[in-house]
């Protein structure tokens, strides 16, 4: 993972995903794919979060099955998301991306990257378009975001499990520092925000591959929230180790940052989920039963 | 961890619950002002309760064969998810639906079961539960009430206090010692039904800050009660207690305390004609919690649906819930006081008020902030 981060070759890793089937898990099974779900591949994407994997494997695996719904043939090696012009994940290691354009979605290939942290998020130059499919308008940016969703609630998790483990192993004071409540209380919250981020993002998964605005809302606005609550308790236990390179926290921290401000924050969410809610006249329970 | 909550939808046999029970509450709640429909679970109506219960739409976890509906979880979700979204009076029913009922189904014997739960299912027996006392609050296990064995039953001695619902309650599940004492903790505590219309008995109201007088003291003066007053075993209440709790603690009404409030503002917004984008991002943000706290409820219902005892898990639900539920009234009273000029309807300035000022309660009653976190931190492995 650092190799990669530090610009090192992603070809070999890349390879294994290719090799492992995984890519087309998302592919109907008259393609030649696994015909999941996308609730039901939702643990494999959490799972990428949580250990961080330097490579878009779950943007390739949505990517893949986009491209194949459009009765056209997907591109060898690592496709991103990239549905606005902010910074997009994995753009380091991208060779394709797919982009917003007008009405459509447009398959490009990635010319070159401006980084914003170490070589994997930054900053598309988009080359040349190779194909363009229309879509349902605004839909690249919901299942984006959902995939993020899953990508937090992963990490998230992970991040519980490693400040735990921790707290339970540093002493001061003469006992672990698992043993204080103020320690403990804290840890709390980050264990209720792992489960709040991991059922938003399951809300996100209820529609496939084409979730509602507002389903994506509820799972990226989550999401994002329990990013920020949970890199902060974390670093916070942790101390300043958790903050050192060679200690493997920041992989998830600094992921989970990224991935919070990718295909829109807490804010923008919101604002999108305000506007439906004030669009339909319903109230609370009618509106998300 | 806690992988075990996961996205659970309602079955639909019991989401066709909600549209006959709309109709019943509908006519209940026409006429109540806003103000008193944010009372949520507080609003007391014992005819309403006994209607209730005439419609099958209480005991529907209890088996039919004591006058329940048989039903699971999920039917009990659907049912208090409506009568609170509506701020329909539940509070005469409420804690005998929700706790007393399931207690005595489990631990109490087939005379017990015959006499208490058809008439709660009518929602003609009202309980309280009687936990805190003056020196026992977050420490339950400090509880100084105690209930010698006198003949074949017991002499009751000792004071409850903040019991909910206590004035209007027929009966009390109360937690007292029957053996042992201070130093044993939570062993040789019991659980005892006290007709708190008995002699010996007296309940004297407490008026809270917003001038409502839900909860109470109890004073026990060398009250006899009969051998069947414990419910399950003598020196086993800690245990009993415990083992409900994931029902007190994971449900909507951890969620929607402020539901009137936030549904009654959206309206507002709406009909001020407001399209900011601070106004939509806290119409959006406030609704996306929910969405996410009422997936949660249900994550834990399917677990109660399993039979199994989620404690832990009810626990985060109910921290992050009476979270959600504090921050409303706030995040919303902000909203409106950075709109001086727009005229706000009296009712729900009323409303805002009110919940604004009860708000605090919503992470005292049924365990405490700090109490929750330290049993989830526990779960973690941390104690």
């Amino acid at each position: 993972m650092r190799a990669i981060e530090a610009g090192g070759d992603p070809g070999p890793a890349w390879h294994l995903f290719e090799q492992s089937g995984f890519l087309d898990a998302l592919v109907p099974e008259h393609a030649g794919g696994a015909g999941l779900e996308l609730a039901d591949a939702a643990p494999l994407l959490a799972l990428l979060g949580g250990h961080a994997v330097p490579l878009p494997v779950g943007d390739t695996m949505i990517a893949r099955a986009l491209i194949v719904l459009a009765d056209r043939v997907p591109p060898p090696g690592p496709i991103v998301l990239a549905a606005g012009a902010g910074p997009t994940p994995f753009a380091g290691v991208a060779q394709h991306a797919l982009v917003v354009a007008g009405c459509s979605i447009a398959q490009v290939s990635v010319d070159a990257v401006v980084p914003v942290d170490a070589h994997l998020t930054g900053r598309l130059v988009a080359g040349a378009t190779v194909a363009t499919f229309s879509a349902g308008r605004d839909s690249l940016r919901p299942i984006s975001a959902v995939l993020r969703a899953l990508l937090i609630a992963g990490a998230v998790a992970r991040v519980l499990d490693m400040t735990v483990d921790y707290a339970n192993q540093r002493s001061q004071f003469g006992k672990p520092i698992g043993k204080l409540q103020a320690v403990q209380q804290q840890l709390a919250v980050l264990a209720e925000q792992s489960v709040a981020a991991r059922i938003a993002a399951q809300i996100g998964c209820r529609n496939g591959l084409a979730p509602s605005s507002i389903d994506a809302a509820i799972a990226k606005h989550g999401a994002s929230v329990a990013a920020v609550e949970a890199t902060a308790i974390a670093h916070a236990v942790h101390g300043a180790i958790g903050i050192s390179e060679e200690f493997d926290l920041q992989l998830l921290t600094r992921a989970l940052h990224c991935w919070r401000l990718a295909d829109g924050a807490e804010s923008y969410w919101a604002a999108i989920l305000g506007f439906g809610r004030a669009a339909s006249e319903c109230g609370s329970i009618d509106l998300l039963r | 961890m806690f992988e075990t909550l996961t996205l659970s939808p309602i079955p639909p046999e019991d989401e066709a619950l909600r549209l006959p029970l709309r109709a019943l509450i509908a006519e209940q709640t026409a006429n109540m002002p806003l103000d008193r429909r944010a009372r949520s679970w507080q609003g007391f109506d014992a005819a309403f309760s006994r209607k209730l219960g005439q419609a099958g739409y209480l005991g529907l976890t209890i088996p039919k064969e004591y006058g329940g509906q048989g039903r699971g979880p999920f039917a009990r979700f659907v049912v208090v998810e409506e009568l609170l979204a509506a701020g329909a009076p539940v509070a005469a029913h409420w804690i005998a639906d929700r706790q007393s009922a399931p207690l005595i189904l489990h631990f109490g014997t087939e005379a017990q079961r015959q006499f208490y739960l058809p008439r709660i299912c009518r929602g003609e027996a009202l309980f309280c539960i009687g936990m805190s006392e003056p020196g026992s609050g977050s420490d339950l296990a400090s509880v100084r009430s105690r209930a010698e064995p006198k003949g074949d039953g017991w002499l009751l001695n000792g004071q409850k206090i903040w019991t909910t619902n206590a004035v209007h309650s027929d009966y009390m599940i109360a937690l007292v010692r029957t053996s042992g004492g201070l130093a044993d903790r939570n062993v040789g505590l019991s659980q005892l039904i006290v007709d708190l219309k008995a002699p010996g008995v007296t309940v004297r109201p407490i008026t809270d800050l917003a001038g409502d007088a839900h909860f109470a003291e109890v004073f026990f003066d060398d009250m006899h009660l009969p051998p069947d007053a414990l419910v399950g075993r003598e020196g086993e209440g800690w245990r009993q207690v415990t083992a409900e709790l994931a029902f007190e603690r994971s449900g909507p009404e951890r969620v929607y305390s402020s539901l009137i409030l936030l549904d009654a503002w959206a309206n507002h917004i709406a009909a001020a004609g407001r399209s900011d984008s601070a106004s939509l991002r806290l119409l959006g943000s406030l609704t996306a919690r929910l969405a996410v706290l009422r997936e949660m409820s249900l994550a834990v219902t399917a677990r109660l649906a399993l039979g199994e005892s989620p404690v832990i898990e009810a626990s985060l639900v109910k921290d992050l819930g009476t979270g959600f539920e504090q921050d409303v009234p706030l995040l919303i009273g902000d909203d409106l006081a950075a709109h001086p000029d727009e005229p706000v309807e009296p009712e729900l300035l009323r409303t805002l008020y009110y919940v604004t000022q009860i708000a605090p309660s919503f992470s005292l009653r049924g365990g405490t902030r700090e109490i929750l976190r330290g049993i989830i931190a526990r779960g973690l492995g941390l104690r």
